[in-house]
């Protein structure tokens, strides 16, 4: 029996530990100072906070019911290919904008050429355009 | 004619999308099959304009650590973001940064960006494919060349060694 009550504190604390994620990755979404900051809370805590809960949840049903269920390890993969995309999309598109951020950044965010903006049409190269 | 060539562009990415369907739906009846089969077959085929040519893994065995790496990266820097937000006295120096990119494949590049943009304090948010440079943005950069130096060791050479040799 001293299995499942490892099992058990296995699981709990990787429920716990998912809350904690996505909670300080919502408190970050929150309380951060300009677009490119709050951007980094929600999209890398909170996928790893899902990815705790999915994870406990496979192991918990794993144990109760007696056969492994590889749907939310697809669904923690999927979330892990898709975020990073959409946070790349969600900074480009700050970057079109021209959103401001906050004064202490250093560096300075490329000036986009005329191209990148969309004024210019660009030949594909693999294609044979142009 | 149709050759084999013209209907299954991706026989892996086939087999793979198969395979997910089946595990979705959790069965393997005949039925499944034949349906999984032919949407592996129609998905390709409806995206194939947006794809890249692929390059081949040199060293699969690499890419399994690499794996690995980036996974036990994305944990150990969460903590250290989520310590930062919640830290009372922090201060956060934030910085664009940009990173000149030594990889030459687009598919690669794809790769280390997402991989950039996966681990915390980090997000790609710009590439300029004639420059050969990324744009970064870092919530806490203590050295900008070391937060360049650190990407180039841990994540751009090991990608480069498995695809591009």
């Amino acid at each position: 029996m001293t299995v499942f009550v490892l099992l058990e504190g296995v699981i709990s604390l990787l429920l716990i530990a998912g809350g904690a994620f996505i909670f300080i990755g919502s408190l970050g979404m929150a309380h951060l100072r300009d677009f490119y900051m709050r951007l980094h809370g929600p999209t890398k805590a909170t996928t790893l906070g899902i990815g705790c809960m999915l994870i406990a949840s496979m192991l918990y049903f794993w144990v109760t019911e007696g056969k492994p269920d590889i749907q939310e390890m697809l669904i923690t993969l999927f979330l892990f290919i898709t975020a990073p995309v959409t946070a790349h999309l969600l900074a480009k598109t700050g970057l079109h904008q021209k959103l401001r951020h906050a004064d202490k950044t250093r560096g300075k965010p490329l000036e986009l050429r005329p191209e990148e903006v969309g004024e210019k049409p660009v030949p594909h190269p693999d294609r044979g355009h142009g | 004619m149709i050759t084999p060539r013209s209907w299954l562009p991706t026989p892996l990415l086939t087999i793979l999308l198969l395979v997910v369907w089946l595990l979705l739906v959790r069965s393997l009846s005949l039925g499944h099959i034949l349906l999984g089969g032919l949407l592996g077959v129609l998905i390709p085929l409806a995206t194939r304009r947006f794809w890249d040519a692929q390059p081949h893994v040199q060293k699969p065995w690499l890419l399994l650590r690499f794996a690995l790496r980036v996974l036990g990266d994305i944990i150990v820097a969460n903590l250290q973001v989520s310590w930062l937000i919640i830290n009372p006295w922090r201060r956060m120096r934030p910085a664009f940064v940009e990173y000149p990119l030594m990889l030459e494949q687009r598919f690669t590049i794809t790769l280390l960006a997402n991989t950039i943009s996966l681990t915390p304090g980090t997000v790609s948010a710009n590439l300029r494919m004639d420059g050969k440079t990324l744009l970064i943005h870092a919530l806490d950069v203590e050295d900008e060349e070391a937060l360049i130096a650190e990407i180039r060791e841990r994540y751009e050479r090991p990608l480069k060694e498995i695809y591009e040799c």
